[in-house]
């Protein structure tokens, strides 16, 4: 016991690789922050994309059928390989070098294909006759969309757009693999240096923290939308 | 009336199918400017489909339905203009849960006719003042009452000025102690001179408030006629069933 205790939590070793990890946990930060607004915006085009109707709008729903299935059935490791391997052939910009973008890009490739089915979710959750009330009262299909089923569709599914949020802040650790120095690459190198995995606990709970208050507020974002709303307490 | 032949609204054999199912058979009506005419049946009938093909909501097969003199059924209809003229009340109400009452009736002049929000703010407050509920305006519908969320759905589908309302069963999901506030905004309405085509359970208000009434029955119109002879002394089968029903039913 005492010996698992020196190994993980050894209040010496987890002073000293705190500056460590901090430094790589910063970039974990920024992967996500930069991954996530991207994956936010660019989800719930292709996902009003895939709902669009008629027959001209039918290429366009197929392509983002195999887009969704596609990325959404590769695991995120062999896309970050694979992105690093088409950075080296040097198009749009990209290189071996460019680490940091070549990480948001496959972070984004794989959580865009998990965002889009929580928006659709959301989305075809809103009653078709709250659509059908805006279009009766001479609003376009988009303004529909815009002004009365994506405000209450993306309420809807703030709580799984949440559990998304979470894992990709968690998956912006694998991005070590090719060969950015976040967060669990600097706790890897303190113990291998010193012997001792207290760095990777270290690791542990900047995650943990990061994703508790994030949890907390939107609790709290959405009982007050309910209590907005609603006439009591439900 | 429309004794000149001029009709706002005027179908012509609109038949309507969903998937193998035909609701609407060869379908002709017309209503003139200022006529108020009520559609009855039993539910499923296709009073509710006659309505929201008449607004496009639905497609129709078969048939041209025209409005204010243009048709609306051909391929080169601005869909969302014409909405714009004709305003729609569904019996569930379906207002916006997200947006206040002000929101909810300011929506389509700010968005579809561009007008500026005060403007529309002013319009709309005007309008809520006049069936009493401007002290509801920054109220979320929820916290209304049927009767008046129905009343702010009528509003809604006025601030666009339209020339020609449907109103889809209004006030069947109501409580019937709340039926005659509603009520009470058609007849205000109907005394305003508003082309009105209403399908609805209510027959003492059909009687009083229908220039025309029409019997739907299995998608087709079986009797029209001036309220009186329709009630009095109906001429087909099927109406005096359908109002033999009503009566012991204890809705006339």
């Amino acid at each position: 016991m005492g010996h698992f205790l020196h190994e993980f939590f050894s209040p010496l070793d987890f002073l000293r690789a705190v500056p460590q990890v901090w430094d790589g946990f910063k970039l974990n930060l920024q992967l996500m922050v930069v991954a996530e607004a991207f994956v936010l915006v660019l989800a719930l085009l292709l996902a009003i994309v895939r709902g669009l109707p008629g027959r001209a709008a039918a290429p366009f729903r197929a392509a983002g059928v195999v887009y969704t299935d596609v990325f959404r059935g590769t695991p995120l490791i062999l896309v970050l390989f694979m992105v690093q391997g088409f950075a080296t052939l040097n198009y749009f910009g990209l290189s071996a070098d460019t680490l940091f973008r070549n990480g948001v890009i496959a972070l984004v490739l794989v959580y865009t294909a998990y965002v889009t089915e929580v928006y659709r979710a959301g989305i075809e959750s809103v009653h078709p006759s709250q659509r059908m009330a805006a279009r009766s009262l001479g609003l376009s299909y988009l303004q529909a969309m815009r002004y009365v089923v994506l405000p209450q569709a993306i309420r809807r599914v703030v709580p799984p757009l949440l559990n998304d949020f979470v894992g990709l802040q968690k998956d912006t650790a694998l991005v070590t693999v090719i060969g950015l120095t976040e967060a669990v690459a600097q706790a890897g190198f303190y113990s291998s240096n010193f012997a001792n995995y207290a760095a990777f606990t270290v690791a542990a709970i900047f995650f943990i923290f990061l994703t508790i208050p994030l949890a907390r507020f939107t609790d709290q974002i959405i009982r007050q939308r309910e209590r907005r709303e609603r006439g009591q307490a439900v | 009336m429309s004794a000149n032949g001029s009709h706002f609204v005027s179908l012509q054999g609109v038949t309507k199918r969903f998937d193998d199912l035909e609701v609407l058979h060869g379908i002709d009506l017309d209503v003139g400017e200022h006529e108020v005419v009520c559609l009855i049946g039993a539910s499923g009938s296709g009073k509710s489909t006659l309505l929201r093909c008449i607004n496009l909501l639905e497609k129709i097969d078969a048939g041209t339905i025209a409005v204010d003199g243009q048709t609306i059924t051909g391929t080169k209809v601005d869909v969302n203009r014409l909405r714009q003229k004709i305003g729609i009340v569904f019996q569930s109400y379906n207002l916006f849960p997200h947006m206040t009452v002000l929101q909810n009736v300011t929506l389509a002049p700010r968005k579809a006719l561009g007008i500026s929000r005060s403007k529309a703010e002013d319009h709309a407050r005007a309008l809520l003042r006049q069936i009493g509920l401007e002290d509801k305006a920054d109220e979320f519908p929820d916290r209304l009452s049927g009767g008046q969320q129905q009343r702010v759905a009528i509003v809604r589908a006025l601030a666009t000025g339209p020339k020609l309302m449907l109103l889809d069963e209004i006030t069947s999901a109501l409580d019937p102690q709340l039926i005659g506030e509603v009520l009470e905004l058609v007849r205000e309405l109907a005394g305003a001179g508003m082309t009105m085509i209403i399908a609805t359970h209510e027959m003492s208000f059909a009687r009083e408030v229908a220039n025309k009434v029409c019997f739907l029955d299995a998608g087709v119109i079986h009797e029209e006629g001036p309220p009186n002879q329709i009630f009095s002394s109906p001429r087909e089968e099927r109406t005096r069933e359908f109002l033999a029903r009503v009566l012991e039913a204890g809705r006339l």
